[in-house]
C-alpha cells in the first residue's frame, strides 16, 4: 500500500516538473535578446557568492562591498528615482550551485543584472546562463581570461591572469632577483592552472628557469610529498597560485620540511584566514592583488573609513572589488533611461575611466578592465604594500 | 637518498593518521559485520569538539601535552555519545533486517552528519588551535636535510598505543569476550545470557571514541577543519582496513601505513593527481587477488 502511494506522489511530482519546465522555457524566449525591463519602483539585481564553503571570506567580503555600494546609492536617491534591491544567493563554493543560483535569480527573482562570482571556475559556470537569458553579469574579481570570452553580456572590473602572471614573474626576476622557481598549482581550479601558465610564460621569457612543476587538488590537506620533491630541486622561490585555505597549509608544511624560500601567489591569497592558517610560516611571502589598504589616495581611504564604520574590519581586496563592480553597474544603469538589460549591457561596455577604489576602470573590447596591480608582502601585522605595476 | 627518506617519513605520518581512523572502522566491522560509513563523520565531529573545547577552556594559551590530552579526552567522550546515539537511533531499529538495509542507512547517517555539520559548524574551514608545541628548534626535529615533525611521531605513537589497548580489550577482558561472542552469533550469544544490545552499544562507543581521538590529532597536524573533512580520510581508512583484512585491528594499522607510504611515493615521484585514484586501485587489486586482505583469515560462512 505504502509503495503504491509513493509511486502516486512521484508521478505527481514528475508531472508538476514537466509543466513547470515547459512554462519556464516559454519565459526564456520572451526575455532573450535583452528585452527584459525594470518595472515598478525597484531595480532588482542579483548576487551569487561563496558565502560559505572553502572560500567563504571571498563571498562575505565581496557581499559587504556590494551592500555598502547599494546603501550609498539608495541614500543618494537610487537610480533615476528607483531604489535598488539586492537578492544574494550562496553557492557554497561549488560551480554547480553557482549555476543553479544564477538560474534562480534570473527566472524566479527576475533580476536585471547579476554581480558575481569571485572564483573563475564558478563564473565560468554562471556566464553561459547569463548570456542565454541576456542578463548582464559583472564579475568583481574573476581573473581567468575565459570568463568574459563566454558572451557579450559578461563583464569584469578586474585585471586578467595573463597580466597578473606577468606581474609576479617580473617581480620575481627584478625585485626578488630569483632565477629558479618551482610551481605548485591546484589542478582542479581554472584560475590556478591559468595563472601558473601565464607566470611560467613570462618568467621563462625573462631568463628564469622553472625547476619543477607540481600540483595538488583543492581540498587536499597534505602537501608534504609535493614539497619534498620541490625541496630536492632547490628552488629560490615557490609560486603557489591557489586559494588561501590550501596556501596556509602549504606554507606551514614547507617550513616543516625546511623549505625556507619565499612563496608567491595571486589575488586568491587575499583573506584574513591566510595568516590565521599559515601562522608564522606564511610571513615573508608575496602576492599580487587589486589594491592595498595602505594606498594614501583619498578615494581609497574614504572607502576604508566607510567600510570600517559598517563592518569594523579593514576591507580586503575582494571587498573593494565588490564595491567597484556594483558602482560600475550603477553608473551604467544611470545612463540607461529605459533600464532594459540591452541598454545596461551597452552602457557597461562603454565604461571609461571610472575612478574606482581599485583604480581607474576602463572596459576594453574584450569586456575586461585594464588596471594596474599591486604586490603585497605578508607580514606579521598584515599585508604590506611593495610596489604597483601598471599594465 | 634524503629525498627518499623524507618521502618515507611523510608517508608514515600520513599512514598513521589513516591508521587512527581505520582502527575504529575495522573494529566495528569485526564485531558487527557492519561497515559504518558514518565513521569518517564521527571523526569530523571529534575534531570540532576538540576545537570548541580548546577555545572555551583556553587550552591553546599554554600548549602542552596536558592540554592535548584534555581536548582528546573531551572529544573521545563526545564522540562516544554520538556513536551511542547513532547506533541507538539508526542501526538498532534495523537489527535483524537484511544487511543491505543497514548499509544504506549507514550511508544516510554519514550524509546526515555531513550536512548537519555544515548547518551547525558552518561550512567554511576553521583553524584548529595549537594545543601542543614541540620544544625542538622551530618545532621540528632536523637530521640534516631530513625533517620530522614531533607531532607526527606522537600521532604514530598514539595509534600504536590505541591498537595495543584495543587488542587487549578484545582478547583479554570480559567485555572483549562478549564482543567476540556477539561477532560469532548474535542469537547464540544472547541465549548464553550476553546482553547483546549493550555489547553492541559499547562497541560503537569504543569505535567512535577512537575516531574522536583521531579528529583531534589530525586537527593538530593539519590545522584546518571543516564539516566535509571526514569524507576522503573516511574512505581511505576504509580502504586501509580492507587492505589489512577488514575486522583485523593489526591489519588495519599495517594497511594504513602501506597506503600512506604508497601515496607519498606516488605523489613524490609520479603524478600528484593519482593520489586518490591509487587508494582505490589498491583496493580493487586486493579484492581481486586476496579478498581477505593482507592479514585476514578466511572465515567460512556458517550454515
Amino acid at each position: 500500500m505504502a509503495s503504491k502511494r509513493n509511486l502516486f506522489s512521484a508521478l505527481i511530482i514528475v508531472s508538476a516538473m514537466l509543466t513547470f519546465g515547459c512554462k519556464k522555457e516559454g519565459d526564456t524566449t520572451t526575455s532573450t535578446g535583452g528585452a527584459t525591463k525594470v518595472e515598478g519602483d525597484v531595480i532588482k539585481i542579483g548576487e551569487v557568492g561563496s558565502l560559505t564553503g572553502n572560500e567563504a571570506t571571498f563571498g562575505t567580503s565581496t557581499h559587504n562591498g556590494i551592500e555598502l555600494a547599494i546603501k550609498e546609492q539608495n541614500a543618494a536617491g537610487g537610480i533615476n528615482g528607483k531604489k535598488i534591491e539586492l537578492t544574494t544567493l550562496d553557492n557554497q563554493g561549488k560551480p554547480e550551485e553557482a549555476a543553479t543560483a544564477i538560474t534562480k535569480l534570473i527566472t524566479q527573482n527576475k533580476v536585471v543584472a547579476v554581480l558575481g562570482e569571485v572564483a573563475s571556475s564558478r563564473s565560468i559556470a554562471m556566464a553561459p546562463i547569463a548570456q542565454q537569458y541576456g542578463i548582464p553579469m559583472v564579475s568583481p574579481s574573476s581573473t581567468n581570461p575565459q570568463v568574459t570570452a563566454l558572451g557579450d553580456y559578461i563583464f569584469r572590473v578586474c585585471f586578467i591572469d595573463p597580466f597578473q602572471g606577468q606581474v609576479m614573474a617580473k617581480f620575481a626576476l627584478d625585485t626578488l632577483k630569483v632565477k629558479k622557481v618551482a610551481i605548485l598549482r591546484d589542478v582542479r581550479n581554472d584560475y590556478s592552472v591559468g595563472l601558473a601558465n601565464y607566470f611560467i610564460e613570462t618568467f621563462k621569457a625573462g631568463g628564469g628557469e622553472i625547476v619543477v612543476d607540481q600540483s595538488y587538488s583543492a581540498g587536499d590537506v597534505d602537501f608534504k610529498a609535493q614539497l619534498t620533491a620541490i625541496r630536492e630541486k632547490k628552488p629560490e622561490a615557490v609560486f603557489v597560485p591557489g586559494y588561501y585555505t590550501e596556501v596556509g597549509l602549504v606554507a606551514r608544511q614547507a617550513k616543516e620540511l625546511g623549505l625556507n624560500v619565499p612563496l608567491m601567489g595571486g589575488d586568491g591569497w587575499d583573506s584574513p584566514k591566510l595568516t590565521e592558517i599559515g601562522g608564522k610560516s606564511i610571513e615573508g611571502s608575496y602576492f599580487s592583488n587589486h589594491y592595498s589598504h595602505e594606498d594614501k589616495a583619498v578615494y581609497v581611504q574614504d572607502f576604508i573609513k566607510k567600510y570600517k564604520a559598517d563592518y569594523k574590519v579593514i576591507p580586503d581586496g575582494l571587498a573593494a572589488m565588490g564595491y567597484d563592480a556594483a558602482k560600475v553597474l550603477f553608473e551604467a544603469m544611470k545612463k540607461s533611461p529605459g533600464l532594459t538589460t540591452k541598454e545596461i549591457r551597452d552602457q557597461l561596455a562603454q565604461t571609461k575611466d571610472y575612478q574606482g577604489v581599485t583604480g581607474k576602470i576602463t572596459i576594453n573590447e574584450k569586456r575586461d578592465a585594464v588596471k594596474s596591480a599591486v604586490v603585497l608582502r605578508v607580514d606579521k601585522d598584515g599585508f604590506k604594500y611593495q610596489t604597483t605595476v601598471a599594465p | 637518498m634524503t629525498e627518499f627518506l623524507q618521502h618515507l617519513v611523510n608517508g608514515l605520518s600520513l599512514g598513521s593518521i589513516y591508521a587512527l581512523i581505520a582502527i575504529g572502522y575495522t573494529m566495528v566491522f569485526g564485531i558487527l559485520q557492519l561497515i559504518n560509513f558514518a565513521h569518517g563523520e564521527v571523526y569530523m565531529v571529534g575534531a570540532f569538539i576538540g576545537m570548541y573545547s580548546s577555545v572555551y577552556l583556553k587550552l591553546a594559551e599554554n600548549p602542552s601535552i596536558g592540554s592535548l590530552l584534555i581536548a582528546m579526552t573531551l572529544a573521545m567522550v563526545g564522540c562516544a555519545i554520538v556513536g551511542f546515539l547513532i547506533e541507538k537511533l539508526a542501526y538498532r531499529p534495523l537489527r535483524g533486517s537484511p544487511r543491505i538495509n543497514v548499509l544504506i542507512t549507514a550511508v544516510g547517517v554519514s550524509l546526515f552528519l555531513q550536512y548537519s555539520g555544515q548547518l551547525v559548524f558552518g561550512s567554511s574551514p576553521q583553524f584548529f588551535p595549537e594545543l601542543y608545541k614541540s620544544s625542538a628548534e622551530g618545532g621540528i626535529w632536523s637530521f640534516g636535510e631530513l625533517k620530522i615533525n614531533p607531532l607526527q611521531t606522537i600521532v604514530l605513537g598514539i595509534s600504536v598505543c590505541l591498537m595495543i589497548a584495543l587488542q587487549f580489550i578484545i582478547f583479554k577482558t570480559r567485555l572483549g569476550r562478549a564482543m567476540r561472542a556477539v561477532s560469532f552469533s548474535h542469537d547464540n550469544a544472547s541465549l548464553m545470557g550476553i546482553p547483546t544490545n549493550r555489547v553492541i552499544s559499547y562497541t560503537f562507543m569504543l569505535g567512535s571514541a577512537l575516531a574522536g581521538a583521531a579528529g583531534v590529532l589530525v586537527g593538530l597536524v593539519y590545522p584546518k577543519i571543516e564539516p566535509l573533512m571526514g569524507v576522503m580520510p573516511g574512505l581511505k581508512a576504509f580502504i586501509a582496513a580492507v587492505l589489512g583484512g577488514i575486522g583485523n585491528v593489526v591489519g588495519a594499522v599495517v594497511g594504513a601505513l602501506v597506503l600512506g607510504l604508497a601515496e607519498a611515493l606516488v605523489v613524490g615521484y609520479w603524478a600528484p593527481t593519482f593520489r586518490d585514484a591509487l587508494a582505490f586501485i589498491l583496493m580493487i587489486l586486493i579484492l581481486l587477488y586476496k579478498p581477505t586482505g593482507l592479514f585476514g583469515t578466511k572465515r567460512t560462512e556458517k550454515v
